[in-house]
């Protein structure tokens, strides 16, 4: 089956209702990173119900697009999309997300159903998209390559390389989105090693850039086609907050990885109406 | 008659053309020194399926494994130091993701020479032999991994293949068939066993014929698949000769030697062993045949050792 919408409400409520997955698979789970799904909630979304070319019932189509998790700690909000497109119970998600014999590894495996490509390691999406992107080229096929990036994993030295051979090999059917969440693990990017200013580094490497913010639905969709019309391998800072949908999680980088406990977890769902 | 002397990764680059020749489907990679490993060779047969990744061996490790998982047939040659640049990429994206991407090492061992130990790789078997997932293959001469690379072309997992720089004797002929997973005994001999890979197994056959005059009959065992090892022929060795001796151009610690210990041990195979290679140190700059003497590596240091396990 294929999803493809454009209400603005319907958008909206998937994404409190993937909001409030990720923190529950979480939270029942005891670990996880609930603060980067939930900056990346909106563009997930919009991504699985509208953008990405994709048959539920046909995972293997040699012509779908594909989505890379670059950042496969964030495991939870693409799970939680993945179920939302029916590809498995959200009860079994929540149940045994982490745990031993469960098909939701902590982060991104590709033996679970829809995933791509293992993760986990930040920096390798790109070079991997790369591949698919220049693959697709030498086979005049039309499908696109879309990875997901964190600002905290422009860091990696590797991600450069792959913006510089993207760039040189012109593969304008490969979209970076990259999730500007404004903290890692330790702190904030802007205290660790500041990256900005980014949208000239990724411009000097030959591609087009444009800064959106991450959690507007028109401004996503805006962005994903002016990227489809690209002469060059297209990026998207998304401006996002982390932790967003939950006051006391927003913008404090303690919930990169970390699950809320049970009465954290209560007070959370009330806010998102859960 | 004169032995042929051809570099290994000569073959490889013959392999590379066959290979390209036979299946549209295959594409290559390097991050420079395509002329070096000699998957240049592919742009004899198809420009457009051989592809630079710049002097960026992660890179290349991510875009060899995205080609893969749309279909194509990888190569990925660099030399074997700068494969391990990648180390991670490797574990992360080709072994845990377990996508049949083909590694192709040149420049291997102490063999390389002159430019010393920078360039020297003399611990790939065994960073590519701990990581699940990953089988390895070490060619002994260029007919060997023109075969190898043959092979490989249809292998449904990921593979490390090592070349090498210099030439070395061609001890096989052309219509030499390469069985991945079996080793092959090269030369019978009731005494003491030599099992070598890569550019030591020709000098185990040379050893053999020294410790012939000294009516010592030597085993010489081609050990050309180092993952999965061929465990039957080396118990074998074992109960049929009384001693066994490993050697690699490569630390003595995790690739062959170390492999070969481990079914020793692990079967309780009471047996004389030793292992020749380089001992937790790094070699130096110089002709590769004088290194060779240097540590150790030559024919007559390989004879006298047989002799001691004796």
């Amino acid at each position: 089956m294929k999803h493809k919408t454009e209400n603005a409400e319907e958008l909206k409520e998937l994404a409190r209702q993937i909001r409030i997955l990720i923190l529950k698979m979480t939270s029942k789970a005891g670990s996880g990173h609930p603060g980067g799904s939930m900056s990346a909630t909106e563009l997930l979304t919009a991504l699985y119900f509208n953008t990405l070319n994709l048959d539920s019932d046909n995972l293997k189509d040699e012509n779908r697009d594909r989505f890379l998790l670059s950042k496969g700690h964030c495991s939870p909000g693409l799970y939680a999309v993945l179920s939302k497109r029916g590809l498995f119970p959200e009860e079994e998600l929540i149940n045994s997300f982490r745990q031993t014999n469960s098909r939701f590894s902590g982060h991104v495996h590709r033996t679970t159903p829809g995933i791509e490509m293992s993760f986990g390691s930040l920096g390798q999406g790109l070079a991997i998209g790369s591949g698919m992107a220049l693959s697709a080229k030498l086979d005049n096929k039309s499908f696109k390559t879309f990875v997901m990036l964190g600002d905290g994993e422009m860091q990696e030295g590797m991600i450069w390389e792959s913006f510089m051979f993207a760039g040189f090999k012109k593969l304008n059917n490969l979209i970076a989105i990259i999730d500007r969440n404004k903290c890692q693990n330790d702190g904030y990017v802007a205290e660790t090693l500041e990256i900005d200013p980014l949208d000239e580094k990724i411009k000097s490497f030959n591609w087009n850039v444009i800064e959106i913010d991450g959690h507007n639905f028109e401004e996503i969709f805006e962005a994903f086609e002016q990227a489809s019309n690209s002469d060059k391998p297209f990026a998207i800072i998304a401006n996002t907050i982390k932790g967003k949908g939950v006051s006391f999680m927003e913008n404090d980088p303690q919930w990169h990885g970390k699950a809320l406990d049970e009465e954290q977890l209560k007070k959370a769902l009330k806010e998102l109406g859960g | 008659m004169e032995t042929k002397m051809e570099a290994i990764r000569e073959g490889y680059g013959r392999g590379v053309i066959n290979i390209a020749k036979k299946d549209p489907n295959v594409v290559f990679l390097d991050a420079d020194l395509a002329m070096s490993t000699k998957s240049i060779k592919a742009k004899e047969v198809d420009p457009e399926r051989h592809f630079y990744s710049g002097i960026s061996e992660q890179a290349m490790i991510g875009e060899a494994v995205g080609l893969a998982l749309t279909g194509k047939k990888v190569f990925a040659s660099t030399f074997a130091i700068f494969l391990s640049r990648a180390f991670e990429p490797i574990r992360q994206s080709i072994c845990y993701g377990n996508v049949p991407v083909k590694l192709v090492g040149s420049h291997s061992g102490v063999h390389v020479g002159e430019d010393g130990p920078s360039a020297q790789m003399t611990e790939d078997i065994s960073i590519m032999r701990a990581l699940p997932n990953m089988n390895v293959i070490v060619a002994s001469d260029s007919v060997e991994a023109e075969k190898a690379t043959e092979f490989l072309l249809d292998f449904d997992k990921p593979c490390y293949l090592r070349t090498g720089r210099n030439k070395v004797p061609v001890l096989h002929s052309d219509n030499y068939k390469f069985e991945f997973g079996k080793a092959n005994v090269l030369k019978n001999g009731n005494d003491a066993t030599i099992i070598a890979c890569g550019v030591m197994v020709s000098i185990a056959l040379e050893a053999a014929e020294l410790l012939k005059k000294e009516n010592i009959s030597l085993r010489v065992i081609n050990m050309h698949t180092i993952k999965p090892l061929d465990k039957k022929t080396v118990v074998n060795a074992s109960k049929e000769t009384k001693a066994i001796l490993t050697a690699e151009d490569h630390q003595i610690n995790g690739g062959l030697g170390s492999a070969v210990a481990e079914v020793l041990a692990e079967k309780n195979l009471n047996v004389n062993f030793a292992r020749i290679g380089m001992n937790n140190s790094f070699a130096e700059s110089g002709k590769p045949d004088e290194l060779f003497e240097k540590y150790g590596f030559t024919a007559k240091h390989l004879a006298e050792k047989v002799k001691t396990l004796l």
